[in-house]
């Protein structure tokens, strides 16, 4: 993979509280290629916003990286770069805010499509001025010539360029999704981290957006973590998918893979739960229990819990990541002997 | 299908909010938000009658005129042949009995400080069911295990924050079957909960309509959910119905332009399905300014001026079960496939 833009490597990003620690995000590695679109899918709390953000590293401040974590963006590393261990926390790194370099690669390199970004303009300004304003922070060019750019960037998206010096308030919310991907978009970056970018839309609108996204994707060229919770977006739009579970990644792999070839028990029950639109008809099935508490995970596989496939082993030892085909990865004691079993009637 | 099995009969039901924009009201004309606007549906026993459509189509609005918690500007609602639309007093009280909603947020719906005891018990003592206290708890217990709230008694002093999203949808539902209602709207009831959780919701709302026959609106803007819950679809597009049939017609042989976007639009878990896209100009307009003849002229891909634009569509039946609400719609039932734009649209069904 000589195209490689981003290597996460055992990156570990745990919230500090009262009570001790939240294991947000636990030991994640994955890669992904210039222009490629990587789905990270998973349920609510799982970790992947966390994920997200801990790439640029814009956490709450409570928030600490663990030592040994890499977030490797076209050759530099950001936890080096950035963080410096905690002076108390051992084994913690701590963010260093306002770090003069990682804000040089915050949206003129990676932007971000925060999640609710509905809300993210300030009301209080047009949203034309807003995108304005970011592009001459970062870019030493003319008023004129960023106003410019907005109006193209505008024509890009679908939204009118006489719309550019209204207020938020006056977008709808379709207006205001298209508006914050016009900014993403602003400063040519490599990469967008795009954080439910289409959740609380209407599926008109969220299928133009995400094609929209697809086709400026492929031709600006620009890499693309989509993060939902939504299977079925990543099935449309995804090159590669990961499958995230309380803070672990349990699945990665291409999306023919992860869904056609299924290797890990979690995304298995995930399918079967999920409904098809345009599948036949048949009993979905629920998976038992609920999604732990990340502040006090169980001890070795954290589905083990709810897993139809777990032994003695799964409640004991953390399961170590399996390629059970070139690319493809499973978190799963089993992941070889389930590798090509689960999921056989689903795919008949 | 005899007469007698429909509990639930619509006729051009209408609600409009009247819009209170200070001044202007006293000299100007009241401004009026037709969020119902002339709606007809039947529902027979055992029936769940999937309502869905963008936001602020008047989904909600339709369930809470069924259920009474709004009235009706016009139209009639017949509850086994008799008029409710209009009752009041003793009589609105005793059909409220009858007829229960379930809500979206199952954070809202509870009261933080009551435990699931006293949620469930609270419908039983406002309506005066149940002899004694301990025939109350029976009922309530009865409810819970009903919604799979197993055993019910380590349920019982509960409070919500201590039970998970999906318990907590299940408390909703036990509290709304504990009184044996005939008929159930239940209003996005699975739309915040996690996918591994919503597939058990949604298969107890199924076991309880094949156990007791109990009718539901199960309103949802998710299309894929709407067709594994409902035997029959209601597409609604700004105050009015403008497809309704059995589920797999609306999804798979759609005939309104309108119905044919949105279902085109709807994303497969399938990375080997082949996503069309019928594409529809804008978006949805507000239900104040409507405009003239079908309200989805402005959007849509096959208007024509003069037709279109002048006179409104009424909801025609264009095959046995199968009602649409288009100039033209005899034509793109048989038209159906050359209306597709492209190849691209491949039904696996
Ligand atoms: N600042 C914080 N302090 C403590 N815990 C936090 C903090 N932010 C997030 N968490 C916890 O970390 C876990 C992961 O949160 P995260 O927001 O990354 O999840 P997510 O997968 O994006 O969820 P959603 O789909 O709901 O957006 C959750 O259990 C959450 O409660
Ligand atoms: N009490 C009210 N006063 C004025 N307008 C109202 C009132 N209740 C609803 N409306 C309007 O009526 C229309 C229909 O609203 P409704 O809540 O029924 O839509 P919905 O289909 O349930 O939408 P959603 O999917 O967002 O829940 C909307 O335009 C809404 O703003
Ligand atoms: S009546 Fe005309 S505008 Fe309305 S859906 Fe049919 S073709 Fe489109
Ligand atoms: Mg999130
Ligand atoms: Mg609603």
């Amino acid at each position: 993979m000589a195209n490689v833009l981003l290597d996460v490597k055992n990156l570990s990003v745990h919230y500090k509280i009262l009570s001790g620690w939240v294991y947000a995000v636990d030991g994640v590695n994955f890669k992904l290629e210039k222009g490629h679109t990587m789905g990270l899918v998973g349920e609510s709390g799982c970790g992947k916003t966390t994920t997200g953000y801990g790439i640029t590293q814009l956490l709450a401040s409570n928030a600490f990286i663990k030592e040994g974590s890499k977030v490797i963006f076209d050759g530099r590393d950001f936890v080096e770069m950035s963080t410096v261990p905690d002076k108390k926390l051992k084994g913690y790194r701590r963010i260093i805010e306002y770090h003069p370099e990682m804000r040089k690669y915050r949206w003129s390199r990676i932007s971000m499509i925060f999640q609710g970004a509905m809300n993210a303009f300030n009301p209080v300004y047009k949203v034309g001025d807003q995108i304005i304003e970011a592009i001459l922070t970062h870019e030493d060019i003319t008023e004129e010539e960023a106003r410019k750019r907005v109006e193209e960037l505008y024509k890009l998206v679908g939204i009118p360029v006489d719309r550019i010096d209204n207020y938020p308030h006056e977008y709808s919310g379709g207006m205001k999704q298209r508006a914050m991907i016009a900014m993403a978009l602003a400063l040519k970056p490599d990469l967008i981290i795009a954080d439910e970018p289409t959740t609380a839309l209407d599926v008109v609108t969220q299928d133009r957006i995400l094609g929209e996204m697809a086709n400026l994707q492929k031709k600006e060229k620009v890499a693309m973590i989509l993060i939902t919770h939504d299977v079925s977006v990543v099935a449309e739009m995804a090159d590669e998918i990961a499958v995230m579970y309380a803070g672990h990644l349990v699945e990665t792999g291409t999306t023919r893979q992860v869904f056609k070839e299924t290797a890990h028990p979690y995304m298995e029950a995930l399918l079967s739960a999920f409904p098809n639109i345009k599948g036949e008809k048949k009993r979905l099935k629920a998976i038992p229990g609920s999604p732990p508490d990340l502040s006090n995970p169980p001890k070795g596989c954290r589905f083990a819990p709810r897993c139809p496939y777990a032994k003695d082993i799964c409640l004991e030892e953390e399961p170590p990541v399996v390629e059970v085909a070139p690319g493809h990865f499973a978190k799963c004691h089993f992941a070889e002997e389930l590798y090509g079993e689960l999921g056989g009637e689903r795919n008949e | 299908m005899s007469e007698n099995s429909v509990i639930l009969s619509v006729k051009d039901l209408k609600k409009y909010f009247e819009l209170h924009v200070g001044m202007f009201k006293f000299w100007g004309e009241p401004i009026y938000v037709k969020a119902v606007d002339g709606i007809s549906f039947d529902i027979k026993k055992g029936e769940i009658l999937g309502l869905v459509g963008e936001s602020g189509c008047g989904k909600t609005t339709t369930g809470r005129l069924l259920t009474r918690l709004e009235d009706p500007t016009a139209g009639s609602i017949l509850f086994h042949g008799q008029d409710i639309a209009k009752l009041k007093g003793k009589e609105l009280k005793e059909y409220r009995r009858n007829v229960q909603m379930i809500f979206q947020d199952p954070y809202e719906s509870l009261n933080p400080r009551f435990t699931v005891q006293k949620t469930v018990m609270e419908p039983l003592i406002i309506h005066g069911i149940g002899e004694t206290y301990d025939e109350k708890v029976e009922m309530v217990i009865k409810a819970l295990e009903d919604a799979e709230l197993k055993p019910a008694e380590e349920y019982l002093d509960r409070y919500p924050h201590e039970l998970s999203g999906g318990q907590r949808q299940r408390v909703a539902i036990a509290r709304a079957l504990v009184l044996r209602p005939q008929f159930i709207v239940a209003d996005e009831p699975v739309s915040m909960l996690d996918v591994s959780i919503r597939a058990g919701v949604m298969n107890l709302m199924l076991d309880l309509r094949d156990k007791y026959g109990i009718p539901f609106l199960f309103i949802t803007h998710d299309i894929a959910v709407s067709r594994y819950m409902a035997d029959k679809m209601a597409v609604m597009y700004l105050g009015k119905i403008v497809e309704m049939s059995d589920s797999d017609t609306v999804v798979f042989h759609p005939v309104h332009p309108y119905t044919r976007a949105l279902i085109s639009a709807v994303p497969v878990p399938d990375p080997d399905h082949k996503h069309g896209r019928i594409q529809i100009k804008g978006e949805i307009p507000s239900p104040i300014n409507l405009p003239p003849g079908c309200r989805f002229w402005p959007r849509c891909p096959y208007a024509q001026k003069g037709i279109c634009d002048v006179k409104e569509p009424p909801l025609v039946e264009v095959e046995p079960g199968h009602f649409v609400a288009c100039h033209f719609a005899e034509k793109f039932l048989e038209e159906e496939a050359s209306m597709e734009p492209t190849e691209n649209i491949k039904e696996t069904a």
